[in-house]
């Protein structure tokens, strides 16, 4: 895989006596929409949680755009190019819908205490082009019309869309979405799936997590599961659906693939 | 008039106030910058408001002086309030041990001034705050990794540690404290002696709105943005590549420089001090200044730390009683205005108007 | 408190030994250990800090007092030799004087919870209005007059139509912010000891209660004699602890403070009455202060309005030390800084004491960020 743009080797995550996650190998190549599926405690969050730094890997590696993640802080694997969202949304409640966004486009900025305290030009440059970006990408989710309000204030699928723009606005190479579209109605997940699709046509590759099959099926290039914290299969939506080992573990049910 | 009739009075028109400023945002430029100079030239006269008719009734503060109460309590308790918001309000960081960077403050003007050397007021300023700020940081490397609750009784025995090596150290003049601390020099017509306080007053009142400017850029920039980030969410603070321990590092130094500022203005007017002056009850006090204003707003923290200094004077009337009436009070206040007097608010951002004209008349679309 | 680096006997200042340390540690870590099982019940269910549980503890100290002076009649001195007891008529003075510091303490603390904290938490509350109401009528009154009887008059006229009105607002079904509730009790904490200040009969002197146990060593230990006082300490202390661990470990409503303590919303869910949690919470803290309360007057013979402050600090220091919201870590916290207290006050001197006490707490949270015991309710992040 030479195009990988980020690999798990050989990961494994112990807590306690419990293993999340067993010897996980899997790559996303650059450009692709890869989802991470398995049933409920299969370990996809943990995987998340490794990928972005929240817990080390007790045995592997993460590398990422062919160097090592190990030992970064995680706002440094932030500003290397992962973004993340939340799968219970974690927004900052009581900034405004732009604010928050700007919060991720700071990421890339440089002006600290000194800068802000003498207005500096580059302040005032920053200043204007996080804003600027941030209004785009709200626009962009469609939820610009609700730009100035507190995050808490917003509906559901507005703070959904909010954390996407935010975690846009860090600049990634990878977007990681944790169950994004969690609590909406089918109307609104097509909705959904067309955004991802037009967020990777924007050159973004993508990571999603994601609980409903149909969406899975729907807009990922290929598909890696995971049980009991080992990854069982890989490989296109259609080879996923098809392979015993996924239908006996996740897919038993024949309502759930529909 | 019941007592919290008087306080839903107060916060009503504390409310209207803070309306007034959005609306005089609003203003044209000239409107506004005369509305804020006129402001601005009446809190300069504060010494002289006990003599206008209505107000005067409610300020005055019966058996002390008010113009005494003003630079001894509230510009003091005002600076140092907008010091700690920055920490609690804006950082989240509950810090009750604010006293000590107070006392260091004070103590390096004592130290320099009078007890080890003999430098003037002016040159000693800018040590005690880079010193305080240095103390600042030497608490805050070690302690800002733990959690909140843990934070805040940790910074709580900080202060504790500052007073009582100050009263146990003869080199800080032990239980006696330091006396003969030099006093700000003259300019001009103020000139800084004993019977007269006005000078002391605009002095202070100089530098709140100095600190309130600062502040106010902080706040409207990536510092204040990451402040409130990791206030709201830490965790998701970091996931969206804000250096979150760096920011509340800032955060606990600034707060402190603004602490040793507050102390050095106290230091000049007092010029003794001793150990006793910087109680761990003062912290308590300050927080609750801060909270009382409504955490997070500048605003409210100037309100608060204002009330917080007055009030117990302003009621000397029944002396020994005031204390009990001032805890009271602060549960009341609590009770019915969790967020404050006056709670922090969303802002509605003037660029934000701009943008969206901008938008309707065929701006910018989203970038590749 | 300044007494406590000093205990007030004369035969002690010869054995400053090593062991002689240990027992009076043990003994103030016992009572710190006490208190400090308030702020971690507390701090458990509710994850606030109970900033006016010192008060708590001083309240019960005074309780104490009048047990012992009003009820049961006892001077502080009988023809200049302290009003010792023996027998059946001390071990009942004993437990009537804790009882009583336990009723006071519990039931202070059951109504702090409902005046300072539950209105908060914006469920509505009648006690709570009511005292309020009281409260405000009573010192609005000051402005006007001086004289105790008139205020308390203007307050009680004042408390009815006060309280509907406050009830009404505390119907707003919103919770406050953490840092209210903290400012909250730091209001309630202020008046309450201010309370006791103005309105106790000697102001803000010290009080000394009457000293009925002949405080005889009891045996030797490693050549160190260990006091009565001290052995009774150590041992009621424990005694309370263990009835505290087999009440929430064992019983129906433990097992509701429990539930409440790992997952309001789902104890909520699963039918517990959180409030009535929270109330039993606060009186179990509230208990165990009394407890304390009544130690401290044994071993100290004193106490103050102002007493309860930097005990309060101390305890929580010791509940922070061990494992917040870990009942067994609170007795490790009280045993841990009781001790290193007492060893570095001897090394260091005795005015560093409190310095010992914070730099240790430092130390350890820097190796330990959640205490030596860890939190038991801690969860997991993100």
């Amino acid at each position: 895989m030479a195009d990988a743009i980020l690999s798990v080797n050989n990961v494994t995550m112990q807590f306690g006596g419990v293993t999340a996650l067993s010897d996980v190998n899997f790559a996303i190549e650059r450009g692709e929409i890869l989802g991470l599926i398995g049933p409920n405690g299969a370990g996809k969050t943990t995987c998340f949680n490794v990928i972005t730094g929240v817990y080390a890997a007790t045995s592997g590696s993460v590398t990422f755009d062919n160097q090592p993640l190990a030992g970064l802080k995680r706002f440094q694997i932030t500003k290397r190019g992962i973004a993340r969202t939340f799968q219970n949304i974690r927004l900052f409640p009581d900034m405004t819908a732009v604010e928050n966004v700007m919060v991720g486009a700071d990421a890339n900025h440089k002006t600290s205490v000194g800068g802000a305290l003498l207005g500096s030009r580059r302040h005032h440059r920053e200043e204007r082009e996080g804003r600027d970006r941030a209004m785009e990408l709200l626009t962009f989710m469609g939820i610009a019309d609700r730009a100035a309000d507190a995050a808490r204030n917003l509906p559901y699928g507005y703070q959904r869309r909010l954390e996407i723009a935010r975690a846009l606005a860090t600049g990634p190479k990878l977007l990681c979405l944790d169950e994004p579209a969690a609590g909406f109605t089918p109307a609104e997940k097509q909705e959904l799936m067309d955004l991802i699709r037009k967020i990777r046509a924007q050159g973004y590759t993508v990571l999603l997590i994601e609980h409903d099959m149909s969406l899975v099926m729907g807009v990922t290039d290929r598909i890696v599961v995971l049980d009991f914290g080992k990854v069982i299969a890989t490989g296109s939506p259609a080879d996923v659906q098809n392979n015993p080992d996924v239908i006996a573990a996740y897919l038993g049910v024949p309502d759930d693939a529909a | 008039m019941s007592l919290s009739d008087t306080f839903k009075g107060l916060t009503k028109s504390a409310h209207a106030v803070s309306g007034l400023g959005e609306r005089i945002g609003d203003l044209p430029r000239v409107s506004r910058w005369s509305l804020i100079a006129l402001f601005i030239f009446s809190l300069y006269l504060m010494p002289w408001w006990p003599e206008v008719p209505v107000l005067g009734w409610l300020v005055d503060t019966p058996g002390t002086s008010f113009e005494g109460v003003i630079t001894d309590k509230v510009v003091i308790y005002v600076l140092v309030a907008l010091g700690l918001n920055v920490v609690v309000g804006l950082a989240g960081l509950l810090d009750l041990g604010y006293v000590g960077f107070y006392a260091i403050g004070a103590y390096v003007v004592g130290i320099l001034s009078s007890q080890h050397a003999n430098l003037p007021w002016l040159v000693c300023v800018p040590i005690a705050v880079i010193v305080s700020m240095i103390a600042g940081v030497i608490l805050g490397t070690p302690t800002l990794r733990l959690r909140g609750d843990y934070l805040a009784i940790v910074t709580l025995g900080f202060g504790e540690i500052i007073r009582i090596s100050a009263n146990n150290a003869d080199w800080l003049g032990g239980s006696r404290g330091i006396s003969k601390i030099a006093k700000p020099p003259n300019i001009g017509p103020l000139k800084f002696g004993v019977l007269d306080a006005k000078p002391y007053f605009f002095l202070g009142l100089t530098v709140i709105i100095i600190t309130v400017f600062f502040l106010r850029r902080l706040e409207n920039s990536r510092v204040g943005r990451a402040w409130n980030a990791v206030r709201e969410d830490e965790d998701a603070a970091e996931l969206m590549g804000v250096p979150t321990f760096k920011f509340k590092l800032w955060a606990f130094a600034i707060g402190a420089a603004i602490g040793g500022l507050a102390g050095t203005l106290y230091a000049g007017k007092v010029r003794f001090i001793n150990p006793s002056n910087f109680p761990l009850q003062l912290s308590i006090l300050f927080i609750a200044a801060v909270v009382l204003g409504g955490t997070g707003n500048m605003w409210g923290a100037v309100i608060g730390g204002a009330v917080v200094g007055w009030m117990p004077e302003r009621f000397r009337g029944f002396a020994d009683k005031r204390v009990f009436v001032f805890g009271v009070a602060l549960v009341l206040v609590m009770v019915f205005r969790p967020q404050g007097l006056i709670p922090r608010k969303i802002r509605k951002e003037r660029w934000l108007a701009n943008w969206k004209q901008r938008e309707s008349e065929g701006g910018e679309v989203a970038r590749g | 408190m300044k007494s406590l680096a000093t205990p007030s006997t004369p035969t002690r200042s010869i054995y400053r030994t090593f062991w002689d340390l240990t027992v009076t540690g043990i003994a103030l870590g016992a009572i710190y250990a006490l208190v400090a099982l308030g702020y971690t019940l507390v701090y458990g269910v509710l994850r606030l800090i109970n900033f006016a549980h010192s008060e708590i503890f001083m309240v019960g100290t005074f309780a104490t007092l009048i047990t012992a002076t009003n009820f049961l009649g006892i001077p502080l001195l009988e023809a200049g030799n302290y009003p010792y007891r023996t027998g059946f008529t001390l071990v009942a003075i004993l437990l009537a004087c804790i009882v009583g510091g336990m009723v006071v303490s519990g039931a202070g603390a059951v109504l702090l919870e409902r005046v300072a904290y539950r209105p908060l938490r914006g469920s509505g509350e009648h006690v709570g209005a009511v005292v309020l109401a009281f409260a405000s009528a009573f010192t609005a009154s000051l402005v006007f007059t001086e004289t105790t009887r008139t205020n308390v008059i203007i307050g009680l006229i004042g408390t009815a139509p006060l309280a509907v009105l406050y009830l009404r607002i505390f119907r707003r079904g919103r919770q406050a912010p953490r840092l209210a509730f903290l400012i909250s009790a730091i209001g309630a904490s202020t008046a309450i000891a201010e309370a006791v200040a103005i309105w106790s009969p000697r102001d803000r002197e010290q009080y000394q209660t009457p000293r009925v146990l002949e405080k005889k060593v009891l045996f030797e230990f490693l050549g160190t004699e260990v006091r009565i006082d001290y052995v009774l300490v150590i041992v009621g202390a424990l005694l309370m602890m263990t009835a505290l661990v087999l009440f929430v470990n064992r019983t129906r409503l433990g097992r509701g403070v429990r539930a409440v303590a790992q997952d309001v919303e789902t104890a909520k869910i699963l039918g517990v009455n959180v409030d009535f949690v929270i109330l039993i919470t606060f009186l179990l803290g509230g208990v165990m202060a009394g407890a304390a309360a009544m130690m401290f007057t044994l071993v100290y013979d004193q106490t103050r309005f102002n007493i309860g402050f930097l005990l309060g600090v101390k305890s929580f220091t010791a509940a922070v030390l061990g494992g917040i919201g870990n009942l067994r870590g609170a007795l490790l916290g009280g045993l841990v800084l009781g001790l290193g207290e007492n060893y570095g006050a001897a090394i260091f001197g005795g005015q560093w004491k409190d310095v010992i006490a914070f730099v240790l707490l430092l130390v350890v949270l820097m190796f330990r960020p959640t205490g030596i015991l860890g939190e038991s309710l801690a969860k997991a992040r993100v």
